[in-house]
């Protein structure tokens, strides 16, 4: 019985003795190369093609050469670390960057296919096209109604009052609102509570009929019932709508993108099926960010 | 335990959900190691006809049957409290997977315990039991370097675990007929034959536990799955 009873507890090494091998580097140290993004970043007949894409503030270069195809009604979120350049990225689709003085963008911005930096393009009708949701909920101080009636009144897309309380209906409803607030639409917006008031600037966002929102960390002051009645609002709204998406919460990312675009130091590391990145990351920054090993 | 930051599951920005993981994997060999144990202790009741060892034997398997419910209780914490992602999440579905194979091969060994018992009562002469030596050498081998490839996160290693798999397959076999040769020489052998017959595809189910363990390493390192997969894929995947 020598052969077997070798074998006993005592040969199966504790893991404290099988260490890997020492390396000073920390991951957030790795130098990346310009314009490098492993996964697929790139779609067939996308909404949004970006090429070569580079932000300036004065001096310093926010965002260095990123390429990114986004695709007709995707939910894509962008994550990284605090100031990685995913919002200063997520702002150059709808041009919120031009408010910024100091703020130059470079590389082909094309949104079905036009250029997005067009000087002669009509950034009114830009932002009509690509809505945008903010992290604090800004409603304007007006009625339900005037917040959401604002967008279609300005842009003429009712002609008759009924038209215009058809757009608010649906738009409420589709924000999952119609419910708790058809009885007092004439009430303050500034009076919901804040999850109510997210809801009801999506509402506002999605009263024009854009084609795209944007969504700047829209549950970041928000509850978990408050978010999680936004995540399933996301999910219906990826129906009709193409939905970007910036989020510090990894979890949210996973439940309701398809795919998730890692963004560091102003460099997109890895773009890839949501599934993919949260159980096997192509990229070891990614690996190392997505499991709370810096950030 | 002091976590040791050199491991790939410690070096995480929180402490504690480095000392969750690492706890996780030392139990988990911990486990393994007494299963181990437990395998060989109970070739060596059977081939010495050691009742009182056999005994022992089916007594510890509860300790066995209680490691599984805790790990597993450990790992459902670390998914509700960390939500853990890539490696860390592979690991933690791995060993779920992995602590049950641990405990049916517990259960082997305390079949066979409970044949050696059951054989040393009868006490016949011990035919059949250099096959049993010979496969549960190997099996104990195949257990022994899945948790050690387990350990080292070595997907060589498990690879080589899965490929000896088949020979174990055909070692049984030919135990098998061997077996049966001496029953239909004497009839009076087929009682005792028998037992044996069922010690061995005990271990011969060892053996495809050690394998699933050394598929579920593999997918801990290179993040495919590849259980029901053909051989020449799985090599594909561990050597890319």
């Amino acid at each position: 019985m020598n052969t077997m009873s070798s074998t006993t507890i005592n040969q199966v090494q504790a893991p404290e003795e099988k260490v890997m091998p020492v390396t000073e580097k920390k991951p957030e140290d790795t130098v990346l190369e310009e314009g490098v993004t492993v996964g697929t970043p790139f779609a067939d007949d996308p909404k949004f093609k970006l090429r070569d894409v580079e932000v300036f503030y004065g001096e310093s270069r926010a965002i260095k050469k990123i390429s990114l195809d986004i695709a007709r009604n995707e939910v894509i979120a962008f994550i990284g670390p605090s100031g990685c350049g995913k919002s200063t990225f997520l702002r150059c689709l709808n041009r919120m960057n031009d408010s910024i003085d100091i703020c130059r963008v470079k590389g082909g911005l094309l949104l079905d296919g036009q250029d997005i930096y067009d000087p002669k393009r009509d950034v009114v009708e830009l932002r009509a096209r690509v809505g945008m949701v903010f992290q604090k909920p800004n409603p304007f101080p007006k009625s339900i109604y005037d917040n959401v009636a604002y967008g279609p009144r300005i842009h003429g897309l009712a002609n008759r009052k009924s038209e215009l309380d058809d757009i608010v209906e649906s738009s409420l409803r589709k924000a999952g609102l119609w419910n708790e607030v058809k009885d007092r639409l004439d009430a303050m917006a500034t009076g919901m509570s804040g999850g109510q008031q997210q809801r009801l600037c999506i509402a506002r966002t999605i009263a024009v009929s854009p084609e795209v929102v944007l969504m700047d960390e829209p549950c970041s002051a928000l509850d978990p019932i408050a978010t999680a009645k936004v995540e399933e609002l996301i999910a219906e709204l990826s129906e009709s709508f193409t939905i970007v998406i910036v989020t510090h919460s990894m979890q949210q990312a996973a439940r309701v993108s398809n795919r998730t675009a890692y963004f560091h130091l102003g460099h997109l590391v890895e773009v890839n099926e949501t599934s993919k990145v949260f159980t096997t990351p192509e990229h070891e920054l990614t690996e190392s960010y997505i499991s709370g090993r810096f950030g | 335990m002091v976590p040791n930051k050199d491991d790939v599951y410690g070096d995480h920005i929180s402490n504690r959900f480095n000392d969750e993981l690492l706890a996780l994997k030392t139990r988990f060999l911990k486990m393994g190691g007494l299963v181990e144990a437990q395998i060989d202790s109970a070739l060596q009741s059977l081939i010495e006809s050691n009742g009182e060892l056999a005994e022992e034997i089916r007594s510890k398997d509860k300790l066995v049957d209680r490691m599984e419910m805790d790990i597993d209780e450990e790992a459902m914490l670390i998914i509700a409290r960390r939500q853990p992602t890539a490696r860390d999440l592979r690991l933690v579905i791995s060993v779920i997977r992995m602590v049950a194979d641990l405990e049916r091969v517990g259960d082997e060994a305390k079949k066979i315990a409970r044949f050696a018992i059951k054989l040393a009562e009868e006490g016949q002469a011990p035919q059949g039991y250099a096959e049993v030596r010979n496969i549960g050498a190997h099996v104990m081998g195949m257990i022994h370097d899945s948790l050690d490839a387990f350990a080292r996160l070595d997907s060589e290693q498990a690879l080589r675990v899965m490929k000896e798999d088949k020979r174990v397959d055909e070692e049984y076999q030919s135990a098998a007929r061997a077996l049966l040769t001496f029953m239909m020489e004497d009839t009076r052998n087929i009682s005792h034959c028998m037992s044996v017959m069922w010690v061995l595809r005990a271990l011969e189910r060892v053996g495809d536990h050690a394998c699933n363990i050394a598929e579920n390493v593999i997918f801990m390192v290179k993040g495919e799955d590849v259980r029901h997969t053909p051989m020449e894929e799985t090599e594909r995947i561990v050597g890319s």
